[in-house]
Formats: C-alpha cells, sequence, structure tokens
C-alpha cells in the first residue's frame, strides 16, 4: 500500500449515502452499469433484485431490455444469446435455479461470454431450505466462472460494478458471478455509498466493447459477436482435435484474471477511496498470527468482529477472507498462511466423501510449503444455521487447545461447528 | 452497539419497522443494520427482525441472541420464550389491550425484572389507519427511549418509506403511540 | 493442414474455417436423383433442404453432391414424387 495516499476521485462527500439492503444495492448497481439485457427468474432470496430492477425498468430510467423468461435454464440461455450479439448482460438466481442452469453455465464461459451473474448464496434441496450457505455456490466451482464472495452490502454494490469491468477485460472475457449471502446480505439494509452515475459510466469506459478474433476467412480482426455483416459461427462441435485446446485457452484466461481483479480493486481505490484487501483476498492480524481463520462471505465480519477481541486479549490470531474463490489465489494464500501455526479453514457446505472445497484449495496451495502449518476443516452454517460470535468464541477455544498440543489425529481433521451431535 | 429484536406475525410489517428505525439511526449519521428471519413464507406465521445501531461500522453479520430490546407487535405472541437472551437492565415494548398485570404473567416475569413499556398500538393503529398494522404505532413505543433515535429522524424515515397521506397519517400514530405509552 | 496451438486459435471455440470448407457430402449413405422430367419447379424441395443442398439457378433444381447428406426430406416431400433415394454405394 502506497504510503503517499492521494485522494481518491469520489470521496465520501461526492458519493450519495444511501441506505439499501443487499438486493437492492446490487440492483443500483445494475442501474448504473449501462446493462443491455437483463433476464431473470425470480427465486428466494433473489427476488428482490429483479423487482428492484423491474421498477428502474417500468420508470424509464434504464435503456435495458428485461426479458421475462419462463426458467433459470432459460434467463441464462437468453443471456448467452444477447452476450453473442455484443450486449451486456446480467441475471441473478441461486440454489435449485442455479442448479437448473447449470448446464448453461459451462456454456457461457466456454463461449468466452462476459455475462455477469448475482448469486444471493442459499442452500440447495434436499432438505428445502430457503436460507443462506454456499453448496450452490460450490456446484460452479469448475464451470469456467469467476467467483467474487462479498462481506457487506457496500462491497456487493462495489463488486458488481467491478465485475463488469473485470468480465470484460480483454485479456479475460470469462463470466463472473458475484456472491452475497441469502438473507444475511440480501434482505439485510445496511450503510451504503453510491458513485453517481457519471462516474460508474465513466469507470466501466461505457457500453460493453467486444473483443477481436482472427479467422482464417477474414483478413482482418473481426469483432466476436454474431453479425451478419461479418459471420461468425458460435458454439461449434469441437472433436477431440480441437476440445482441449479450446478448454486450455479457458483455463489460461482464468489464471491471468487474477492480476486483473487486484488491478480493478486498485482503480475502485483510486475512485472511490474503497478496496478490499488485493482483491483476491482480505486478510486481518495475519502478520503476527499463530492461528488463522479462513473464511468466505458475511460471516467473515463476524469472525473479524470476535478475533478483534481476542487480539485485545493479547492472542495471536488473524482472519484470512478470501473474495476471489475462483480464481482460487494459491500463491497469495500460501504467502500469507505459511508462517501461521495453526489454520482453521470454514466451509459453509458439506462435500460429503471428502473435506470443504475451500480447504481442500488451501491446503494444496501450502502444499509446497516446507513447514506447514496445521490446516484443520470447519463445516458450518448449513441451511442457514447462524454462525453467532458465541460460537466463534468457542471456535477459537477448541483452536487454542489444538495448538496446545500441537497435532490433530486424522479423524479430528474435520469438525462440525453448530450442529447439536 | 444496540441490539433491537422484534417480533411479529408475517403480513404485520415486523420487517418494515426495522427498516424504519435504521434508516431512522442512518438519518441521524449512525452505522444500522437490519434484516427478517422468516419461518414459513406466509401471513400469520411468526416472523423476526432485527435492527443493530452504532456509532462504528457494524462487522457481524447473523441473528441478534442477547437484545438489548424486545419488541412485541403482535399480543398473542408473549411468552416466556420471547424475551430469551433479552440483557440485564434490558427493555421490553409490547402491544398491550389494556391488562398490565396479564402482560407480566404472560412474559413470565416481575415488576422490575426489566423495563417494559406497553403501547396501545392496536386501538390506536384501529383509530387512525382503520387497520390492524401495528409496526409503526410499536416505533411511537420505542421513541420513549430517548437514546435509539431521534423523532425527527423516523419522522424523515416514514416519508421516504411511504408515499403522501399515509406517511402522514403513519407519523400521527407513531407520535400518539410515543405520548401514551406507559412504563410499568 | 496441420493442427493449430491453444495460442493460435480464436477464443470460444469459435468457427475459424468457413463452414463451407467442409464437404459433408461425404457423410451420404443415400443419395438423391431427381428426375427432372418429373420435376415442376415448385421448389418445395429447395425450401425444405436442411442444408442447404439443393441449388435454384433460375432454370432447373439441382443437388449439390459437396454438402448433400442424404437426408431424404426432399424425396419425402416432393409433391411429384420426381426424386428417388438410392444407395451411395454400389454392389456390396
Amino acid at each position: 500500500m502506497s504510503a503517499l495516499e492521494a485522494s481518491p476521485k469520489y470521496p465520501k462527500e461526492k458519493q450519495i449515502m444511501l441506505a439499501l439492503n443487499g438486493d437492492e444495492a446490487v440492483a443500483y448497481a445494475i442501474k448504473q452499469s449501462y446493462v443491455d439485457v437483463v433476464a431473470a427468474y425470480p427465486i428466494t432470496p433473489q427476488t428482490i433484485i429483479v423487482e428492484k430492477f423491474s421498477e428502474f425498468v417500468a420508470n424509464g430510467e434504464v435503456h435495458t431490455e428485461f426479458i421475462h423468461v419462463e426458467s433459470e435454464h432459460s434467463a441464462m440461455s437468453a443471456c448467452i444469446g444477447a452476450a453473442a450479439v455484443g450486449a451486456r448482460a446480467f441475471t441473478s438466481t441461486c440454489s435449485q435455479g442455479l442448479a437448473l442452469m447449470v448446464e448453461t453455465l459451462y456454456i457461457a464461459s466456454g463461449l468466452r461470454l462476459p455475462i455477469v451473474m448475482a448469486v444471493t448464496n442459499r442452500a440447495l434441496s434436499a432438505p428445502i431450505n430457503i436460507h443462506n450457505d454456499h453448496s450452490d455456490a460450490y456446484l460452479m466451482r469448475d464451470s469456467g466462472w469467476i467467483m467474487l464472495f462479498v462481506e457487506n452490502v457496500q462491497e456487493a454494490y462495489d463488486t458488481t460494478i467491478q465485475a463488469f469491468k473485470i468480465a470484460e477485460h480483454p485479456e479475460v472475457q470469462l463470466p463472473v458471478s458475484v456472491h452475497l449471502d441469502g438473507f444475511f446480505l440480501s434482505h439485510t439494509m445496511e450503510n451504503l455509498y453510491v458513485l453517481p452515475d457519471e462516474a460508474v459510466y465513466e469507470f466501466l469506459g461505457g457500453p460493453r466493447k467486444p473483443v477481436k478474433v482472427k479467422v482464417d476467412y477474414f483478413d482482418e480482426e473481426v469483432e466476436y459477436v454474431l453479425n451478419p455483416a461479418r459471420p461468425l459461427s458460435m458454439g461449434m462441435l469441437a472433436f477431440y482435435d480441437y476440445y482441449f485446446e479450446i478448454k486450455v485457452q479457458q483455463v489460461e484466461a482464468m489464471k491471468r484474471a487474477e492480476r486483473v481483479i487486484s488491478e480493478v480493486n486498485e482503480k475502485w481505490y483510486e475512485l472511490t477511496g474503497r478496496r478490499y484487501g488485493d482483491g483476491l483476498v482480505d486478510p486481518y492480524g495475519i502478520d503476527d498470527a499463530e492461528i488463522a481463520i479462513v473464511v468466505m462471505g458475511s460471516s467473515a465480519g463476524t469472525v473479524r468482529s470476535v478475533v478483534k477481541k481476542a487480539r485485545e486479549r493479547g492472542i495471536k490470531i488473524g482472519v484470512l477472507r478470501v473474495r476471489s474463490f475462483r480464481p482460487f489465489p494459491r500463491k497469495r494464500v500460501a504467502e500469507l498462511l505459511r508462517d501461521v501455526k495453526l489454520v482453521a479453514v470454514l466451509d459453509r457446505a458439506a462435500s460429503p466423501g471428502t473435506l470443504g472445497a475451500l480447504y481442500l484449495d488451501v491446503i494444496s496451495s501450502l502444499y509446497n510449503v516446507k513447514e506447514r502449518p496445521i490446516v484443520v476443516n470447519y463445516i458450518y452454517g448449513l441451511g442457514g444455521r447462524d454462525l453467532s460470535p458465541e460460537l466463534v468464541q468457542k471456535l477459537i477455544e477448541e483452536l487454542r487447545e489444538d495448538l496446545k498440543k500441537g497435532y490433530v489425529p486424522e479423524e479430528k481433521t474435520m469438525r462440525y461447528l453448530g450442529v447439536r451431535e | 452497539m444496540i441490539e433491537i429484536r422484534w417480533h411479529g406475525r408475517g403480513g404485520q410489517g415486523v420487517w418494515t419497522a426495522s427498516n424504519i428505525v435504521a434508516l431512522a439511526a442512518i438519518y441521524g449519521g449512525k452505522y444500522a443494520q437490519s434484516f427478517p428471519a422468516f419461518g414459513p413464507e406466509r401471513s400469520g406465521a411468526p416472523v423476526l427482525s432485527f435492527t443493530r445501531i452504532s456509532d462504528e461500522p457494524i462487522e457481524i453479520h447473523g441473528m441478534i441472541y442477547e437484545p438489548d430490546i424486545v419488541i412485541v407487535l403482535d399480543y398473542t405472541l408473549l411468552s416466556p420464550k420471547i424475551i430469551e437472551g433479552l440483557k440485564p437492565g434490558g427493555v421490553i415494548i409490547t402491544n398491550y389491550t389494556g391488562d398490565v398485570n396479564a402482560v407480566l404473567e404472560k412474559l413470565g416475569i416481575k415488576r422490575g425484572d426489566f423495563r417494559v413499556l406497553l403501547v396501545p398500538a392496536s386501538k390506536l393503529a384501529l383509530e387512525i389507519l382503520k387497520t390492524r398494522t401495528t409496526n409503526t404505532a410499536m416505533i411511537g413505543g420505542l421513541l420513549r427511549l430517548k437514546h435509539v433515535v431521534r423523532f425527527e429522524d423516523v419522522k424523515k424515515a416514514v416519508m421516504d418509506r411511504f408515499s403522501g397521506p399515509i406517511a402522514e397519517k403513519n407519523i400521527i400514530l407513531i407520535e400518539r403511540a410515543m405520548n401514551e405509552t406507559i412504563e410499568v | 493442414m496441420s493442427l493449430k496451438s491453444w495460442r493460435e486459435i480464436p477464443i470460444g471455440g469459435v468457427g475459424f474455417r468457413l463452414s463451407t470448407e467442409v464437404k459433408t457430402g461425404d457423410w451420404r449413405a443415400m443419395r438423391p436423383i431427381i428426375d427432372q422430367k418429373k420435376c415442376t419447379k415448385c421448389l418445395i424441395c429447395w425450401l425444405y433442404c436442411p442444408e442447404p443442398a439443393i441449388i435454384w439457378d433460375g432454370s432447373k433444381v439441382e443437388v449439390d453432391y459437396n454438402y448433400c447428406k442424404g437426408c431424404g426430406i426432399c424425396a419425402h416431400e416432393c409433391p411429384v414424387k420426381a426424386i428417388s433415394m438410392v444407395p451411395e454405394f454400389g454392389g456390396e
């Protein structure tokens, strides 16, 4: 971080203070982002995003084409069609809706379309549950989407706008999902600062500018859009002679996305005075920590508030909030956690048959570190089971016990936090 | 930080009440947070909402287990369970029908255990709004505690969230409720 | 023609060769034969061909065997039965 902090272009005084909940904040961000097409199907707790945005459409506040679709599968399909002709497209869903659109998720990223989606993380059935956990997010972790997890309403607004810039970056061209916890953020009103419309428009560089591609039958590069004047074939069959190469392009783009996410985070800081760690991870108290808790989403705030109190009592503990789940910032995580003695990774979803997804990403990042920390996995918060400050306190005590022992047996690697045994 | 837990039934405006108080706090220069917790999503099912107000940014996300204030919109919800976690020295603000001792009995407490404020919300709502929606009247009761939010800010919040004549009626209702709330 | 590396091809699996370079006529197992004497030039076969592998040059209808996949829709739809489907490969 630079010692000389230049004043942001739009300091707080030039921003507008509103009181909105997470869903409304996302709708407001979409309103300002010059989105051409929104196609969405309602599902609790995302419904407010779509309702609020339709109000903007009805009032003539946006130029957006709002497509009423009959399912989430259709919603993403419509976004794919729209993006394929050069539109800036947005949708939103979660849980069963996300599960329904899963084949189209892979298609969106395979076609390298910079669609943005807000996912109000909600548990997958069965049993039916409308509350928050990350099981729906985890089902899309190999889909080739960039996945960013936000902690509060302000970050939901900021990140939704940033998502378009990241997705549309010429070196990325991948769809981006912004994950905000259902109810805990979607329905939670918090203080929010928004930029004036012109600031957002300028930040995004106006409407979407599609990238160019070179095909054998045109002499010059043409825009990567379906255009009868410059015809291209999108969505083709690719046999075992080319499928692999096309997939590798996606993987390499995802690698480049790490740098772009950090750059956009810095650009946002220059614009607003706000940034989220380095854009990929947001550490607190890690520098001198003996114990570290790794967590994503709104619970990170709860964990941090308890960790702050523990640090005041002299306990050397820190919290590492992961913001970019995909691409997973392996290097940064290894750098930050290498000197910690005991790491607890909190997964808000179960992966029956193996350990938590976030846990697996963290330990694999640490694999090449010679003197690795002990890493344990906590499954917590399923189906909206609250992570209270009391529970975090209990967690910290348990970890301190483990640290004293200096060793965790294999059968204790995974624990549950907050379940009735 | 002040933590308020609201209790009501679906359709009574529990969430809106929490939002208005949070908005008023924000107008008053504070940090605030407001969100609901639903049971089954239908009218009549118990609904909770939560308000946090603080001078510092609020990092916690999740439900309130040790509220400073418990507000009950629906008399039929009163029970010892409803004040679970209420901090010592905490305040109970409830809608009531006129029988003070019945309220204490339903809550399972004695005079002096907690501060108890009784708001004739149903009566006033019926009189001024011609409905049984008690949420705004209960905000009037909350205003009796001067330290949570200011009446001026609540007025602004109501004007922001409701339109024209409805906003005005609600403001009258809030003021009446504030003045007619009694303390046990 | 040699296969390209992932760095050389455009993104998204977009077709980098003209689709007309792919001669789908190779796929045929049955081929349509148009009896020009019976043909009334109604152009229903031309309209229905999914490819398009039926060419109308203003005076007569012809099959473009470079692309015809032998689906038989033209023969099925012809109102005067002027098109017959015969096996592509004679003998065994």
